[in-house]
């Protein structure tokens, strides 16, 4: 247990997947300019890491791994390779699902999450979530943990940069820092703080 | 008429220096940075890039009167993906040490934005050579900032280049040390904004806010 909450611990803060691991920065980089659209999509990233990476362990440890297939008689058979492809088209198809779930059933959770799905099925932090799994060899349980861990910890930096971006809407900045340049380093001071939780250890 | 003055060579120049998809499309900087810490690794990130990149696009553009409209994401997706599947067992069999720093990072070229936005922008509409040069210059315009920005991270935080030292012994006695923050994450976000901000500056284009 205190395993479990050292991982979630680690995931959102230390192990941050934005501020870390550099992981879904063209979404961060263009939905942080208004808070409301950032919470949203936030959701909606802890939502969708939450269910494809334990979905993908699943698929990668009885069918990809190396000797997955022995259930079926096929103990020579190693398709790992093929794992970024079935990633990918298993992260379209739960989106694509989720979306028309979310759409038959809550028209307000529609209005204020549907949109940003399809804008998931490309981030890389989620692509990124499910690989991280492969290669950390984590139990399922803990692909759960991380899962929701990471999404938790992508939404905390996209909401605290949409925050910060509000206020420095007057600031006077010199010309060609405005825009990008400034996002950067923001997200480079706040990757900073993020930092200082590897010291903590429970 | 001058090399510089051809179609081709402007198909090559413009997104690697006048419309640089780092700093200026802000596009493909997911998977850039987690591999700038040495040169080698950023090195072989830009080399495994520009083979998928230029290799994609001619692929589609050879392809792109065949390939139906309503499913040509999935074509492109499939084309890629096979690309990258065969650079990461590549690097796997040949390079083992050089893939495990590289991490998960190779793999993530998949969902990188200039990729599917130069097969799906460029090359689905321009003959063949056309888009080899378009995907060389967006290599070019990745690779010069990864490498820009590997060159910084590695000087400053570990006082090498491509593994050799270079910083003499005698600055260390004299008191210089290495810069650990270079060696951190945040150092490759303030270096980028700084980028951006010089590129932006130079470039002089008034966009938006």
């Amino acid at each position: 247990m205190v395993d479990l909450l050292s991982l979630f611990m680690n995931s959102v803060f230390a192990g941050n997947i934005l501020l870390a691991y550099f992981l879904g920065m063209c979404s961060f980089v263009a939905i942080s300019k208004n808070l409301n659209t950032a919470i949203g999509l936030g959701f909606a990233v802890i939502f969708v890491l939450t269910v494809t990476v334990p979905l993908n362990w699943l698929i990668f440890h009885f069918l990809l791994a190396p000797e997955a297939l022995a259930w079926a008689g096929l103990e020579d058979v190693n398709l790992s390779f093929l794992r970024l492809v079935i990633f990918i088209c298993v992260i379209a198809a739960i989106v694509q699902g989720l979306e028309m779930l979310i759409d038959r059933f809550s028209a307000s959770l529609y209005a204020g999450l549907g949109i940003f799905l399809p804008l998931i099925a490309v981030n890389c932090a989620i692509l990124g979530g499910s690989l991280f799994m492969v290669e950390r060899e984590y139990t399922f349980i803990e692909s759960v943990v991380f899962g929701f861990g990471a999404g938790v910890g992508w939404m905390l930096a996209i909401v605290a940069m949409a925050a910060a971006r509000i206020r420095m809407r007057y600031a006077d900045l010199p010309y060609g820092l405005n825009g990008f340049a400034i996002t950067m380093i923001v997200t480079g001071l706040m990757a900073m703080g993020f930092i200082l939780f590897s010291g903590i250890s429970l | 008429m001058k090399l510089t003055r051809t179609k081709a060579f402007k198909t090559f120049a413009g997104p690697a220096w006048t419309n640089n998809p780092i700093n200026m499309q802000m596009l493909g900087i997911c998977s850039a940075l987690a591999v700038t810490i040495q040169m080698n690794t950023a090195l072989v990130m830009t080399l495994a890039m520009t083979f998928v990149i230029t290799t994609a696009s001619l692929i589609v553009s050879i392809m792109r009167k065949i390939i139906p409209g309503n499913i040509r994401i999935i074509v492109e997706l499939a084309v890629i993906a096979s690309l990258v599947i065969l650079t990461d067992e590549f690097l796997r069999a040949f390079y083992f040490e050089m893939s495990r720093m590289l991490s998960i990072f190779v793999g993530l070229i998949i969902t990188n934005c200039i990729i599917m936005g130069r097969t799906e922008g460029f090359a689905m509409s321009n003959p063949p050579h056309l888009a080899v040069m378009d995907g060389l210059g967006n290599a070019a315009g990745y690779g010069s900032v990864l490498l820009s920005v590997a060159f910084l991270r590695e000087l400053f935080g570990s006082g090498k280049i491509f593994g050799y030292d270079v910083i003499p012994q005698s600055f260390y006695d004299a008191g210089y040390e290495d810069m650990g923050f270079m060696l951190l994450a945040p150092a490759a976000f303030i270096i980028i904004g700084l980028m951006a901000w010089l590129q932006k500056y130079l470039a002089g284009v008034e966009d938006e806010a």
